[in-house]
């Protein structure tokens, strides 16, 4: 659990951070959301005091970040950031294996924890292990990147707008990836974005930041229906709003049982996804397969009934 | 057709071929009369040369076959050679005592052109590192033959080289220590100093414009300047004297050196700490790597091409700017050339002037050979 | 910055002092001199000296410049292309021939005497100032020599309105450093017999006179210093001008 208490930061009598506190959960995953200039990135770079806080602290497990020497405590902390930021001398496998070598790991378990990374980054290892980063596009730096990152299994992972330097279709896989590598090794991690759309993807919880205040910390689904202030609601987009809705809520949540025409949607689509394919197809329902069974259907109703919840 | 460099190289050495290609002199001080290429020895003997230079500058034409041009200025370079050796037996042949043949104007202009021609295609072919080590060590080994054999040795600088070949061998170490023990002093006090310059943007403020200024100075005058100083630490500090400071000869010499190595050794060292791409420098601090760390395993690496260019500025600069400690008693090639200079003997010259070419040359050629080494990363990407 | 504003009219005063007035510094160079030896350098007037030597850096110079610049405008032509590996071959490998052994092997080409210097220091600047012309003119930014084109400026008239000014900065770092290369190598000139301030210096070495190369040596290096010092303003101005 990280938490973190009434924490400041000024410079030269400029508050960038105004005294935020929020707690993060084990194994969830938070983004911070805010314009450029909100403080985010400085919020994010005082959990692993790369930047000190004027004021405030951190607590990771309980015990605070202020106890120990900054680079101590950065080596079980994840750091990705933008434009990935690997060592262009190194090769991906030192790359990877950057901060175990830090913590002193033996050779052996350092090579065997990078082939594992890069098996779970779906990279051949035999066939990355050895290249340069000049050597890979651009999604394979940024999965190096990541991967370097969760090396030496960190209490926490921060991410700075890891997938900024990205195009949006392999922005789009990062991230499925990320969920994914997340949910499997149940990492905590807290990211920062200026993408409202990347921040309901990924976010279980998302904190919206605003000249350095945190004005609104929540569940996406919160943040989209209940803005906290007109800021947030900018941020969301009126317009947005119902399809930013739609696309948290996975099939299953209004799935009936019934026949429906076309091709079939898999249950972790969501009604976005089903909303969709109606309006394209022209149809007033969608099947749901699941191992390859049709287990139902969603109807556009349902879909509209659903959307009109939150009232 | 479109002027080439090929072209360009066979007229300009045709036409350097219609110039005197050795002069024969009645004794070392008196200007020589011109001999053309093709008076130079019997005419049997001179033929298979001028045929090499014409064929090798004829295979120069081929623009797009880099090898094959290497080839021709290979070739040319040889019977340019041969001719040299045949003339330099046969013109001495009833011409007097002190009579003294040496190669002329066209000699040096096609010289010229057949090197240039070599180094564009090798440009074009692009060896890597290593093989462009094998290749300069084998023209060394090619002209160390040459001129260990004797075939030469009716030369009139050699003949200079033959009667003073102990004060040569001294003068070439007092040379190349100077240069190198400069650069090695220069290195010892610029590292550590770039590397706090690189931290400290106040220091780099106050250090990098006195020391481009340093660079500024005459070297003339900056040897002529050292004189006086070290005289004076030579005469009041005690001990000095005794290991050498004196307002004359190494000392002082060697100090300017050291001055004048300094701006290029901090101000590479800084721009190669300063070429970390900065996201890598925020992923080691985020990592948690301490700021030696970062030094010793991200920013030296990536720097090193560009310091280590810095030692090469220093190093071909420092062989060049050497040449002047000859004026202060500081020894070094520079003692030949001035010597020369006061006794209008041009083979004495040349005896000091063309060691240091010859030296800087393959400073700069195994020094960017270095450099290549240590670029990191892929090897083949360039 | 503030320093400068002090520091320069200072150098400049105490310059001319020792060119136009050598007789007051006799105080100062009186401890160097050898016992009832010349304290002042008066075998010439330090003014013709200096004029000399910097009428041969000035006349190299410009000489150098015109040649060079002319060059790479026709290298970076595209019917000059094949000579651009060729010419970078030059300027890399002419780079490593120390100066001073450029001078002395005019001597065997050319003789003695101002003349041989000049075409010295002549072939000698072509180099730093070919090398940073050619280097401006190839990495000029795209986008502004697409726009060139794009409003319709035909080749020459995207060379005189766009690239040359465009590259200028760079092409006069070069020829400030060819002019301080010029400055020094003019210096050891008076080794072959050229009219340059380096004869009081060598006159110095010769006669064992420190006050001699003290002399030479600080006219020489405020020189130097100074026209350095104004060659970067200029740089800065312009630079500052464009933009950049």
């Amino acid at each position: 659990m990280i938490e973190i208490t009434h924490i400041t930061k000024e410079y030269d009598g400029v508050k960038a951070v105004d005294d935020v506190s929020m707690t993060v959960e084990t194994g969830s995953v938070t983004v911070i959301v805010g314009t450029s200039g909100s403080g985010k990135t400085t919020l994010l770079r005082m959990i692993n005091r790369l930047e000190e806080p004027t004021s405030g602290e951190v607590r990771i497990n309980g015990a605070s970040t202020l106890s120990e020497e900054p680079y101590i405590l950065r080596r079980r902390i994840g750091y990705a950031i933008q434009g990935h930021g690997l060592f262009p001398h190194h090769t991906v496998a030192r790359n990877i294996g950057a901060v175990p070598q830090l913590l002193k790991w033996p050779a052996d378990k350092i090579r065997s924890r990078v082939d594992e990374l890069l098996d779970l980054f779906s990279m051949e290892p035999d066939q990355f292990r050895d290249r340069y980063p000049a050597e890979l596009s651009g999604g394979q730096q940024q999965r190096v990147g990541v991967a370097r990152a969760l090396a030496s299994r960190p209490d926490l992972l921060l991410m700075d707008e890891p997938f900024g330097a990205l195009d949006p279709i392999i922005r789009t896989r990062a991230q499925d990836d990320l969920r994914r590598i997340q949910q499997r090794l149940g990492s905590t991690i807290m990211l920062v974005t200026h993408d409202m759309e990347e921040a309901i993807r990924l976010g279980d919880r998302v904190a919206v930041m605003d000249a350095g205040k945190l004005v609104q910390y929540g569940t996406p689904a919160e943040v989209i229906t209940t803005p906290a202030t007109r800021f947030v609601a900018d941020m969301v987009g009126e317009m947005e709003r119902p399809l930013r809705l739609l696309s948290l809520i996975p099939l299953s949540d209004v799935m009936e049982s019934g026949e429906a025409d076309g091709a079939p949607l898999g249950p972790e689509a969501s009604l976005r996804d089903a909303l969709s394919a109606c309006l394209w197809t022209g149809r007033s329902a969608v099947p749901v397969e699941e191992d390859g069974h049709i287990t139902g259907r969603v109807t556009l109703q349902a879909i509209r009934s659903r959307a009109e919840l939150h009232k | 057709m479109y002027l080439t460099p090929g072209l360009l190289f066979s007229v300009l050495g045709l036409a350097a071929l219609m110039a005197p290609l050795m002069t024969l002199a009645a004794n070392r001080i008196v200007a020589g009369e011109g001999v053309m290429a093709w008076d130079v020895a019997a005419l049997p003997l001179v033929i298979p040369g001028l045929v090499a230079i014409l064929a090798g500058l004829g295979l120069g034409l081929l623009t797009g076959r880099p090898a094959v041009r290497l080839a021709g200025g290979v070739l040319g370079l040889a019977g340019l050679i041969w001719l040299l050796v045949q003339g330099a037996t046969a013109m001495l042949d009833g011409a007097g005592n002190y009579a003294r043949v040496s190669p002329a104007a066209g000699f040096w202009c096609l010289l010229v052109i057949l090197v240039l021609l070599i180094a564009d295609a090798l440009a074009a072919l692009r060896p890597r590192p290593l093989a462009r080590g094998g290749l300069l060590f084998a023209a060394l080994a090619v002209l160390a033959l040459v001129l260990g054999s004797g075939v030469l040795s009716e030369l009139s600088v050699l003949q200079e080289y033959a009667s003073r070949r102990d004060t040569f061998m001294r003068e070439s170490l007092r040379h190349l220590s100077l240069s190198i023990g400069s650069l090695g002093a220069a290195a010892v006090i610029g590292f550590p100093l770039g590397i706090l310059c690189h931290r400290r943007a106040q220091l780099k403020g106050a250090t990098l414009p006195v020391l481009s200024f340093l660079q500024t100075i005459p070297s003339l005058a900056m040897f002529g300047l050292m004189i006086p100083i070290l005289g004076w630490v030579g005469s009041t500090v005690p001990g000095a004297r005794s290991i050498g400071i004196a307002g004359i000869g190494f000392a002082p010499a060697f100090l300017a050196l050291v001055l004048y190595s300094l701006l290029p050794v901090v101000g590479n060292t800084v721009a190669g700490l300063a070429s970390t791409p900065p996201a890598a420098l925020e992923a080691a601090r985020g990592m948690g790597m301490t700021p030696a760390q970062r030094l010793w395993q991200v920013e030296l690496p990536l720097g090193l091409p560009i310091i280590l260019t810095g030692l090469r500025i220093v190093l071909v600069q420092n062989i060049g700017l050497a040449v002047i400690a000859g004026l202060i008693g500081g020894g070094g090639f520079g003692t030949f050339v001035f010597q020369g200079l006061n006794q209008t003997a041009t083979d004495l010259i040349l005896l000091g002037a063309l060691p240091t070419v010859v030296m800087a040359l393959v400073a700069a050629i195994v020094m960017d050979i270095l450099v290549d080494l240590t670029r990191h990363g892929p090897k083949d990407t360039r | 910055m503030r320093i400068g504003v002090i520091l320069r009219p200072l150098l400049v005063a105490i310059l001319l002092a020792m060119v136009l007035r050598p007789d007051w510094f006799r105080p100062v160079f009186e401890p160097f001199a050898p016992a009832g030896g010349p304290v002042i350098y008066e075998r010439a007037s330090l003014l013709s000296l200096s004029l000399s030597h910097l009428g041969i850096v000035a006349l190299a110079s410009l000489a150098a410049t015109i040649v060079a610049v002319t060059l790479a405008i026709l290298v970076t032509r595209p019917a000059g292309a094949a000579f651009r590996p060729l010419s970078r071959t030059i300027t890399n490998m002419g780079q490593t021939f120390p100066p001073v052994a450029v001078l002395a092997l005019t001597v065997p080409a050319l003789g003695f005497g101002t003349g041989p210097t000049l075409v010295a220091l002549f072939l000698y600047g072509l180099l730093p100032i070919f090398e940073n012309a050619f280097t401006a003119l190839t990495t000029l930014p795209p986008a502004t020599m697409d726009a060139a084109r794009g409003i319709g400026l035909n080749r020459w008239q995207r060379l005189i309105r766009v690239e040359l000014p465009l590259a200028l900065p760079v092409t006069l770092t070069g020829i400030r450093l060819s002019i301080v290369i010029a400055l020094g190598t003019a210096t050891i000139g008076s080794t072959v017999a050229a009219r340059t301030l380096g004869e009081v210096i060598i006159a110095g070495l010769l006669t064992n006179n420190t006050a001699f190369v003290l002399q030479g040596g600080l006219i020489v290096g405020l020189f130097a210093v100074l026209i350095y010092d104004a060659l970067v303003q200029l740089e800065g101005y312009l630079a500052r001008r464009m933009g950049g």
